[in-house]
């Protein structure tokens, strides 16, 4: 068990490509964290200069109170869960389980005892014979995480664990991991580029774009309080509306109708209001701004109406039984509106 | 893959005959020669040949000098296989190793495949050359003395670098291969799993290598066995004393130098025995792959 502290992190490859911008991040002691971001924004990058896969070209990364920039991965006392699983062909599961236990001299029994254990929790104890070509993705995905929690490490990494899996086994071990770390209560760092796995296994979700950090914070705050466009526009779905709007003392105008902001701004912002945050109303209420359909998707148990907004994609979520015209008036969710700088992006307010 | 159908029954037949011509001409009917051969002996003047059956056969291997030339093909057929593959193997992982000159590195390590067998019989005849060579040259200064016209185990050492040389280079390109086709992240997961880079190479990559390892120990088998005839032509030609005389150098002197042909026949006939297991091997092998 061990924080983990990433002090002005940077990442330079050969020939200066610079991919990691100084980063700073502190991860207590037995928290789950998730790094977040679109494909290349250097997520995985970060992950292997914590795991000591990939040099730190600026910075320093402390594990347990220790400096590692140039520690062994073998000696950082980490345990890795790959996108491929990266399991050993030739060994069969046990052997697996067994290989980094072996590697640091550890007595016979104790092996046994903690592969075992491994076995039970993962329900895995089936194929310990097997080897790994034998196994289904979700065995092995298993077998993966088997492999991390035998070593009893100071922390997990993992880098996309889910994404080879289909659909439903990826909800079902994104549970399972979960319940498994609350239940070790190792430090862990994950990695996905899939917003919703990010915002059901973290206990601190950090936003990356384009090797700058964007946001931290608890996965409701950082869907609360977006610190920008990037954020509001990544998390959640289906996707945040956002629209140029003029904004008088606090009020932004749009689409014939008045969205109140939390700050006291005027000129053009952006707006944001997510789909499930405004309620369709009379023709003619006050303050509702008008929405032309183009089309809607059915859900179920709701239904997603798309189409414009002076000009603007806008989308709204409504009730399954909502009954729709060639046009909407809706007015938002008080204090749901979000305002955004036009330039910068950054929140206001 | 997609299968083709021919309308014309004959027309599959009339599409493989030259190969089957060039196959029957030069290689089932001279082997069937040499069956033949084996079980006849011929007068000195080749005008009359009687049935002898097994006798051939018999004196093969009751022979000390044909026993002594399976010792030296072992030697040296193993000899060979260790040296090409085991320096293949240092190469490729250096290559492997380093991600900026690899191509080039790779295209002059393959060059020495391209020069023809007796060429390199030849090169290395002149680098161990006792009164011209280099290398006698520099063994001098650690005060040996180098001959492999006199010594017998010079001679295996220079026969063994000689046909291992160009062999390296055809290794080296399928272990390049087979250590690209290991994932990075193999490597990655038994770094974090606390295996050094030596534990790492045995316990990891050394086995993923082995369907690749184990293909080119049955092609440098052969190669060793039998395509290594001009390289001892033109270096030891089977001296001193047939130190160096592998069971192909052998036929070849037994029957065309000697004149022996019943012998040599037979000599033969045991040679193709060898070529048809090691083959039925190789094929089971790749049919199957080796089991990880
Ligand atoms: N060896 C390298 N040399 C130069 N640039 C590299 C190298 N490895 C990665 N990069 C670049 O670094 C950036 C970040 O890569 P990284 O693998 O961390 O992305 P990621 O966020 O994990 O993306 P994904 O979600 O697709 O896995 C990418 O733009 C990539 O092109
Ligand atoms: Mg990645």
């Amino acid at each position: 068990m061990a924080a983990i502290t990433l002090e002005a992190v940077g990442k330079s490859y050969a020939g200066g490509v610079k991919v990691v911008h100084s980063i700073d991040l502190a991860i207590e002691d037995g928290e789950f964290v998730v790094l977040v971001g679109p494909s290349g924004c250097g997520k995985s990058t970060l992950l292997r200069m914590v795991a000591g896969l990939e040099t730190v070209t600026e910075g320093q990364i402390s594990i347990g109170g220790r400096m590692v920039n140039e520690v062994e991965p073998a000696e950082r006392d980490i345990a890795m869960v790959f996108q491929n699983y990266a399991l050993y062909p030739h060994m069969t599961v046990r052997q697996n389980l067994a290989y980094g236990l072996k590697n640091r001299k550890m007595a016979k029994d104790e092996i046994t005892r903690r592969v075992d254990e491994a076995a039970q929790i993962l329900e895995i104890g089936a194929f310990l014979d097997r080897k790994p070509r034998a196994l289904s993705g979700g065995q092995r995905q298993r077998v993966a995480m088997g492999r991390a929690i035998v070593r009893e490490p100071a922390a997990f990494l993992f880098d996309e664990p889910l994404s080879n899996l289909d659909a439903k086994l990826r909800v079902q071990m994104r549970g399972e991991i979960k319940q498994l770390q609350a239940r070790l209560g190792t430090t862990s760092i994950y990695v996905t580029h899939d917003q919703l796995e990010a915002m059901t296994l973290a206990h601190r979700l950090v936003v990356l774009n384009g090797g700058r950090i964007e946001q931290v914070g608890t996965p409701l705050e950082v869907y609360r309080k977006p610190a920008s466009t990037f954020v509001a526009a990544f998390i959640g779905s289906p996707a945040m509306n956002l629209l140029e709007a003029r904004a008088e003392g606090g009020v932004a105008h749009v689409g014939g109708g008045r969205v109140p902001l939390e700050a006291a701004v005027s000129g053009t912002v952006t707006l944001g209001l997510r789909p499930e945050d405004v309620r369709p109303v009379d023709a003619g209420t006050d303050g509702a701004f008008v929405l032309k359909l183009a089309y809607v998707e059915e859900l179920g148990a709701q239904k997603l109406v798309h189409g414009t907004v002076e000009g603007h994609k806008f989308a709204c979520a409504l009730p399954s039984d909502a009954l729709l015209g060639d046009e909407l008036h809706l007015v938002p969710e008080p204090g749901a509106a979000h305002g955004f700088d036009a330039q910068s992006g950054k929140r206001l307010g | 893959m997609k299968r083709i159908f021919f309308r014309n029954k004959f027309l599959p037949y009339l599409l493989i005959a030259p190969q089957m011509v060039v196959t029957i001409i030069f290689f089932l009917w001279p082997a069937g020669e040499a069956v033949l051969q084996s079980f006849q002996r011929e007068d000195a003047f080749g005008l009359h040949t009687t049935w002898v059956g097994l006798a051939n056969y018999r004196a093969l291997f009751q022979d000390p000098a044909y026993i002594y030339s399976l010792q030296v093909t072992v030697v040296f057929t193993i000899g060979v296989t260790a040296l090409a593959l085991i320096s293949a193997l240092l190469l490729a992982l250096a290559v492997d190793r380093t991600t900026k000159a690899g191509s080039t590195y790779t295209t002059l390590l393959v060059w020495p495949y391209a020069v023809a067998p007796a060429v390199v019989g030849v090169l290395w005849w002149f680098l161990f050359n006792p009164t011209i060579g280099l290398m006698p040259y520099l063994l001098s200064l650690v005060g040996y003395h180098w001959d492999h016209a006199l010594k017998g185990d010079d001679a295996m050492i220079l026969v063994i670098i000689s046909a291992a040389w160009p062999q390296v280079s055809y290794n080296f390109l399928f272990f390049v291969a087979g250590l690209k086709s290991i994932p990075a992240s193999m490597r990655e997961a038994a770094a974090i799993d606390g295996a050094g880079p030596v534990k790492r190479f045995f316990t990891i990559t050394l086995p993923l290598l082995s369907p690749t390892t184990f293909f080119l120990v049955v092609v440098n088998f052969v190669y060793a066995m039998f395509a290594t005839f001009p390289v001892i032509d033109a270096t030891t030609q089977g001296g001193p004393a047939d130190a160096t005389n592998i069971l192909v150098y052998k036929v070849y002197q037994d029957g065309f130098v000697g004149l022996n042909l019943g012998s040599s026949a037979a000599q033969s006939v045991v040679l193709l025995a060898i070529v048809i297991v090691l083959t039925v091997i190789q094929f089971r092998f790749i049919e199957r792959r080796i089991e990880y």
